[in-house]
């Protein structure tokens, strides 16, 4: 009988861990067939059948993307476009996101929201039409502002949960000993909220480097970012894989890097809150400094809190036990 | 002095540290319009304004290519989609049957792993991360990749098919399964992210109805069907609504694999409508597509909010 017991608990284990592989495998293999094609010489990348495991390895694909390309060129335009696009949506959205947290503007967050929610097609079609009257086609300034659309209500929503987490108490004790609001934000919240606009800063700076709708028409020979230049490159290159495939790693890699690092993040910046929670995926953003007067946000998938500004909350809000 | 009054002394004279001077007690006192007003100003130049100006140009003609000026032509271009053109309408029923189609399998999927998940095992931390990749990977290059596997004789979509017995299909390059081809991609990209909304919706499921299920003599299926699905509802319906906005929007995977080919079988609202803007530069007529779009989509993110603020729990 424990024999059977044990062998019983031993096949659940490996059922379980054989059906998890069964369902990891299709995201892992993705990635790791891009990588592999990049590395296999030509002849091997579009052998029949594709060899999974063993394959030579060449770095002929790396060193063609440099030399047939100005790769170089368009990296440096990716990293402009998305570090301004990051840093004018911080400068902007920052305060923003402290004000709507601290003074309860739902209708202010519910307008951020909507530009989330609009096709980003309806916005390409003004934009273009004004930045070609002005010139302004082919110009950083077009892209910056442009990927702001997509920036800006990302920052202002995921940071209005970090604000939302420091304690009143903190900020009125500054009020009181005479602090201005300016100098409350500036010094009392902006300091505890570091964690945060740091993934928000790098949850922005991923949507700008992987935006392709409004690069496709605003970007042009000077500007062209990264995913603009490996879509070209699908067109001419027809069928030389190892250099697709490397071009692909290329700009995904750092991406998924950084997206790595604010793992958690990630859903609440892509669902604006409405998917965060519990002790899963929303974990608590604001490291353990101001503890003692974290509230709401962890436990419920509501993720709603007394002070929250989410309409994702019910008007109930509902009580702690 | 009372206590009272010594707050209050302290709190007139700090007003002197540091709001002094006529502009900053005038900035501290309006600082709850002052902190947002370069957002606010932000949102209505970049936002606001060309969702009017679209809205404005949908009852225009105007060629862009052209030197013509925009002719004002009333409501012309709506009664053109709305009953005119059959490449609209296919476009329509083609957005929404691609909606439906990727919704119901990353539903399936991403819940059924949300269960199998809901577990402590070892290598948790590593599936939440693996989960993460396909969301924030750049669109090219899944794409890209993508185009790559479907090829018909040198992809290994075809290989791996034929290994297990099945018959190679034409994917992408098939204007019978490129719909499909294409939804199989989203649900690629997408399925982790329902999983993990749910898996947040699990862990945060109260025990006390299980053990009370448990007593009662309930089997396991039957407190998963009366219990936990009841209970999940809501952050499922949530996931859900918000994947439907987004997939009636879907645009970069499509117009990367297969730019609404092959014969327009991909062609979708938003590609039909960007091929009209900027390839025909047909502006007016693109611009009452773009605001049909918005409608539906905001209709659909009316109903989200609507829900996620009447479910009660």
């Amino acid at each position: 009988m424990v024999m059977r017991g044990w062998r019983r608990r031993w096949l659940g284990t490996a059922g379980f861990y054989a059906l998890a592989v069964l369902f990891m495998l299709p995201t892992v293999f993705v990635f790791y067939w891009m990588v592999t094609l990049s590395i296999k010489p030509q002849v091997e990348a579009t052998a029949y059948p594709p060899s999974f495991v063993r394959f030579s390895v060449t770095t002929a694909g790396y060193r063609e993307v440099f030399t047939k390309y100005p790769f170089l060129l368009y990296t440096w335009n990716s990293l402009v476009v998305a570090v301004g696009c990051t840093g004018l949506g911080l400068a902007v959205g920052l305060p923003a996101a402290y004000s709507i947290a601290r003074w309860r503007q739902r209708r202010l967050a519910l307008a951020i929201l909507v530009a989330r929610i609009i096709p980003g097609i309806s916005y390409l079609i003004p934009w273009y039409i004004f930045f070609r009257n002005l010139r302004m086609v082919d110009t950083y300034g077009a892209l910056i502002l442009t990927h702001l659309i997509v920036g800006l209500p990302i920052i202002i929503w995921v940071m209005i949960g970090f604000f939302e987490d420091v304690p009143a108490d903190l900020e009125d004790a500054a009020l009181i000993d005479g602090c201005s609001y300016f100098g409350t934000f500036w010094r009392v919240a902006l300091p505890l909220v570091k964690p945060g606009v740091m993934a928000t800063a790098i949850l922005s700076f991923v949507f700008s480097w992987n935006n392709f709708l409004f690069s496709v028409i605003l970007a042009g020979r000077q500007t062209r970012t990264l995913p603009i230049a490996v879509f070209n490159m699908i067109s001419y290159e027809e069928i030389n894989w190892g250099t697709l495939a490397a071009a692909a790693t290329l700009i995904t890699l750092p991406v998924l890097v950084l997206a790595l690092l604010v793992q958690r993040h990630i859903v609440s910046g892509l669902t604006f809150g409405a998917g965060s929670g519990g002790s899963t995926v929303g974990a608590a953003p604001v490291s353990g400094r101001v503890s003692g007067g974290r509230r709401g946000r962890a436990g419920s998938s509501a993720t709603c809190s007394t002070r929250s500004t989410s309409p994702w909350c019910s008007t109930r809000t509902r009580s702690g036990p | 002095m009372t206590p009272r009054q010594d707050v209050a002394a302290t709190v007139t004279s700090a007003h002197h540290v540091e709001r002094n001077g006529r502009l900053g007690g005038w900035a501290h006192r309006h600082a709850r319009w002052l902190f947002p007003a370069p957002a606010i100003f932000l949102v209505v130049a970049i936002i606001a304004y060309p969702i009017a100006y679209t809205v404005w140009m949908s009852l225009q003609e105007w060629y862009a290519s052209s030197l013509t000026a925009p002719k004002f032509i009333g409501l012309a271009n709506y009664e053109k989609i709305a009953v005119g053109d059959p490449r609209f309408r296919e476009a329509v029923v083609r957005t929404v049957y691609f909606t439906v189609l990727v919704l119901i399998g990353e539903t399936v999927l991403g819940v059924a792993m949300a269960l199998l998940f809901n577990r402590e095992f070892w290598g948790r931390g590593l599936l939440r991360t693996l989960a993460i990749l396909p969301m924030v990977a750049t669109p090219t290059a899944i794409g890209l990749v993508f185009v790559m596997m479907y090829h018909p004789t040198l992809g290994v979509a075809n290989y791996l098919l034929t290994v297990i017995g099945l018959s190679p299909f034409k994917w992408t390059y098939s204007s019978q399964t490129a719909l499909y081809a294409l939804a199989l991609v989203d649900v690629w990209q997408w399925t982790p992210l329902i999983m993990l909304i749910a898996l947040a919706g699990l862990a945060s499921l109260p025990r006390e109805p299980y053990e009370a299920a448990h007593i009662d003599g309930a089997s396991t299926l039957r407190a998963f069907w009366h219990i936990t699905l009841p209970l999940l509802r809501p952050a499922i319906v949530v996931a859900i609504l918000f994947r439907a906005i987004d997939a009636l929007k879907t645009f970069d995977i499509i117009y990367i694999i297969t730019q609404g080919g092959p014969a327009n079988a991909t062609e979708t609202i938003n590609i039909l409508l960007f091929n009209q803007a900027f390839s025909y530069f047909n502006m007016g007529y693109a611009s009452s597509m773009a605001v049909a779009l918005f409608t539906v989509v905001m209709g659909v993110s009316l109903i989200l909010i609507k829900v996620r603020r009447t479910t009660a729990w």
